[in-house]
């Protein structure tokens, strides 16, 4: 890599770290140490939502239900997200060696991989895997099994309590919450749900110790993260990188030299443009992203974006609730009504504010979150959307 | 249909026979039979001692358990943004061209249906497509003509 401003990070990937040494050391210590070092580093949750990993296996933990479960999300649908495939491609050992040690210490002795059906071609070196891990940890004398589930096709059960929905054989409907998996999550029992990232940082926290993830990143993003990079890049792939960089230090090291936009965070995220580069964090902070970092040039129509997010979102809503059913059919129908000259420009105002309502209205996360590609493309491109 | 039947047993003897046991069984079914029939449905209400709504409620549910007759091989092109930037449609075109049918349907000899579907998580590698659970990437025309051809020859 030429000088860059960007950090780049080796700790998911690394290689120098022998998963039995890691286990079996971790499998002694006590579960208070174990949450303190989790707590400490400041891990938080790599699946989007960023909930400090620490105090969910610290809630779960303290349920007092004889069976609780651990679940590693990787459903990874989110547009622009492919790094979870990529980690259980080169080390599913610390997935597993991540699950391990959550069980320990909530008291689990079942886990589970939910894993899309678009990698069915994973599962068979994911069960091999699994064969060499479940005789460790029988050599150990620890009383732990982790099943692969896989899913079907269907972006919202990666929604956590749409996935434990889809692992009691149901259609994967998003839950009221709360209550919030801690308490009662698969077969209504208090789980701990983490994405696969999430798992393998915590694995590797307890190898290398909280101080030394700590000290990477910002006050509120600590550590760093996977990033999947792709559209108008030459250098597209995945990248771990240390959190609370510059958007305009990120583009000048993966853009071509002529990117107007960069949308954070996949098609519930953000679309960030050019002018707002400098002034932008990667992290809790400013604009969060599970990892997708998609990169537009000036040859891209954002209408042509937007409106492939709003067939996404159309598509794959669960059509459970109004809002979001009805909404996301109603936002397509709408920018394609401008575009044609159908409806006036001020028509996007209207949209925006059914957007704004999907927020607060929706069921869950997905309805939810619509609105924050909508508004964001809208606002920053709006001729675009018109002419 | 005693096909059916003795396949939805086997994958029940193999799963269970409770609520949770219904996806993985109904995916079974996908992998044998391409898609899931009304009969093999209600053979799964019956063989599970459920109500046939509630198969159907659930196989309906989910992308990849098509309910329509599909062909023997199934593809999927991802239509999600990036591959649509590096250029999805030209290759559904010449898929189209290829096996002479459009997105949705299957081809005579039911051989191959296409399909269109979400993000697979190769945006890197765009435009990429499944065929069955094979994942091809970074596809051309000449690629896209190649794999084709290869599945053609060894049906
Ligand atoms: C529509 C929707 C889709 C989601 N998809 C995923 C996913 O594919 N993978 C994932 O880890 N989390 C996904 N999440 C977030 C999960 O609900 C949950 O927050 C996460 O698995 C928790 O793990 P973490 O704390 O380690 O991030 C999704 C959320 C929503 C609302
Ligand atoms: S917000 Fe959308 S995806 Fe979520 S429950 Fe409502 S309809 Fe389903
Ligand atoms: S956009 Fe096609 S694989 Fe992600």
């Amino acid at each position: 890599m030429p000088n860059t401003k960007l950090k780049r990070v080796d700790i998911i990937f690394s290689e120098d770290c022998v998963y039995k040494d890691v286990l079996a050391d971790n499998l002694k210590k006590s579960n208070e140490d174990i949450l303190k070092d989790i707590l400490d580093s400041g891990l938080r949750g790599r699946g989007g939502a960023g909930f400090p990993t620490g105090l969910k296996w610290k809630f779960t933990s303290q349920e007092t239900e004889e069976e609780k479960y651990v679940v590693c999300n990787a459903d990874e649908g989110e547009p622009g997200t492919f790094k979870d495939r990529e980690i259980l491609t080169r080390v599913p050992l610390k997935v597993f060696g991540g699950m391990a040690i959550c069980a320990k210490v909530i008291g689990a002795k079942h886990g589970y991989v939910y894993l899309r059906g678009e990698y069915q071609f994973l599962k068979a070196d994911l069960e091999k895997a699994l064969e060499e891990f479940h005789s460790f940890v029988k050599e150990l004398g620890f009383d732990f099994q982790i099943h692969i589930l896989m899913g079907s096709g269907a972006y919202i059960c990666g929604e956590e309590s749409a996935l434990f929905e889809s692992m009691e054989g149901k259609r994967g409907e998003p839950r009221n919450k709360p209550p919030y998996p801690t308490i009662s999550g698969f077969r209504n029992k208090p789980t701990v749900i983490n994405n696969v990232e999430t798992l393998v940082y915590a694995f590797m926290i307890c190898r290398i110790g909280a101080g030394k993830f700590h000290e990477l990143g910002t006050t509120d993003s600590r550590g760093s993260k996977v990033f999947s990079i792709s559209g108008d890049t030459p250098i597209a792939g995945i990248y771990e990188l240390e959190l609370g960089m510059s958007l305009e230090d990120f583009v000048e090291e993966f853009g071509d030299g002529d990117t107007k936009a960069v949308q954070v965070g996949g098609a519930s995220g953000f679309c960030v443009p050019r002018k707002k580069f400098k002034d932008t964090i990667i992290g809790f902070e400013g604009v969060p992203t599970g990892g997708s970092m998609m990169l537009f040039n000036s040859s891209r129509s954002m209408y042509n974006v937007l409106k492939n997010y709003v067939e996404f979102f159309e598509e794959e809503s669960c059509g459970q609730c109004t809002p979001c059913r009805v909404g996301c059919q109603q936002l397509k129908k709408g920018i394609e009504a401008i575009k044609k000259g159908e409806k006036s420009a001020h028509y996007l105002d209207t949209l925006q504010k059914l957007a704004d309502t999907m927020k607060v209205s929706s069921k869950c996360g997905l309805g939810q979150s619509v609105a924050n590609s909508f508004s964001s493309i809208v606002d920053n491109f709006r001729e675009e959307m018109i002419y | 249909m005693p096909e059916i039947k003795e396949l939805v047993k086997d994958l029940a003897d193999k799963h269970g026979r409770n609520r949770e046991s219904l996806l993985p069984i109904l995916q079974g079914i996908v992998t044998e039979e391409r898609f899931i029939s009304d009969v093999a449905m209600t053979e799964v209400a019956r063989e599970l001692d459920m109500s046939a709504a509630l198969v159907y409620g659930t196989a309906t549910f989910y992308s990849f358990l098509d309910t329509k007759p599909r062909g023997k091989f199934v593809i999927r092109v991802c239509k999600t943004i990036t591959c649509d930037m590096k250029g999805k449609k030209q290759i559904v075109k010449t898929l189209e061209e290829l096996l002479k049918i459009k997105v949705g349907e299957t081809t005579k000899d039911k051989n191959f249906t296409l399909l269109e579907t979400n993000c697979l998580g190769w945006c890197h590698k765009g435009p990429a497509m499944l065929i069955n659970d094979e994942v091809f990437t970074e596809l051309d025309e000449d690629k896209v003509t190649e794999i084709i051809d290869d599945y053609m020859r060894n049906i």
